[in-house]
């Protein structure tokens, strides 16, 4: 067994209205940041796991979300990286 | 009958309730331990307001897989009344119990004011007590009360008349929906597809009392009792 990194953007689905990611962009646009089109702002979760294999650190992860990290009704995540294995 | 309110770390409604019950309506009340692995023998279960794991992650999220959370949730299988309360209302959304979720303020403020609701269904389990269309003020006091779902879910709780309490404008006699929070359709209070589990985002249990300035939640409890006792 290995220990991975397995880092998580977990992020409001696109179309719900987002009200911090919309007071982020209005902040910005204030700073002068004219090109910001929309921002969203959801969060990154780092889970550090003892696996086989990367991708058994992956799956394990995905299950994760699907149980309690992400909410099915108004989020959607993704995996970013897995890292480590060194054991 | 018993009431079996149960109590999260980081829950500050329970005694409220628990005042409510006892109290006011002069019936049994346990409070129930959040690692408890039984109901004690309530009759109905309250998921009270306050602050669960202090809403780490989301609100309602980790409390949702409290041991005691698989009781209530077949409880509410076997048809048992469950009336879940802010924190409550939140928690039962994340434990599948009701549709939808309860997503930030729109105004990204917590919000501590009394409302204006309406009545929109009579003919539940935690509203026989009222008339349809009846105007009722309770305290909201939420940092995460925005009601959220598709509109497919909203379409049937619509249609089924799910939705049981919506928000009013409190403002002179207008008579218009507002949300104070963004929910959407106004919505302040479901019931489930089978009837017997409500969330709502106001405190019935702190309008209650004629003493604490409003009895108008009071009908929530009786409507319960009416009920379950018949």
């Amino acid at each position: 067994m290995s220990r991975f990194k397995v880092a998580l953007h977990i992020v409001p689905r696109r179309g719900l209205l987002d009200p911090q990611g919309k007071a982020v962009a209005d902040a910005l646009h204030t700073l002068g940041f004219k090109a910001v089109e929309d921002v969203h702002v959801g969060r990154h979760i780092v889970v550090e796991i003892s696996a086989r294999s990367a991708l058994d650190a992956e799956k394990d992860a995905r299950a994760m979300c699907e149980r309690l990290l992400a909410n099915p009704v108004t989020e959607d995540f993704e995996i970013a990286a897995v890292t480590g294995g060194t054991s | 009958m018993k009431f079996g309110i149960v109590t999260f770390p980081g829950s500050n409604c329970d005694h409220d309730t628990f005042h409510a019950i006892h109290d006011v309506l002069q019936e049994e009340a346990v409070y129930l331990w959040h690692k408890d692995h039984d109901l004690a023998g309530s009759d109905v279960v309250i998921l009270p307001g306050g602050f669960s794991y202090g809403d780490y992650l989301r609100p309602g999220a980790i409390a949702r897989f409290s041991p005691i959370m698989t009781e209530v949730i077949a409880h509410a299988r076997r048809g048992g009344p469950v009336l879940c309360i802010c924190n409550g209302f939140q928690i039962a959304c994340e434990a599948g119990l009701l549709p939808g979720a309860l997503l930030r303020n729109e105004s990204l403020r917590f919000v501590s004011e009394p409302v204006r609701l309406r009545v929109e269904n009579a003919d539940t389990m935690f509203t026989n007590r009222y008339e349809a269309g009846q105007l009722l003020t309770m305290p909201i006091a939420h940092g995460d009360g925005r009601y959220t779902a598709d509109d497919d879910t909203l379409d049937k709780l619509e249609g089924e008349g799910q939705i049981v309490l919506r928000y009013m404008l409190s403002a002179g006699d207008a008579d218009e929906y507002w949300s104070p929070n963004g929910a959407m359709r106004a919505i302040a209070g479901i019931v489930s597809a089978s009837g017997n589990v409500m969330g709502l985002m106001p405190h019935p249990e702190r309008a209650a009392d004629p003493l604490l300035g409003s009895s108008d939640g009071i009908g929530v409890f009786e409507s319960m009792l009416a009920r379950v006792a018949a």
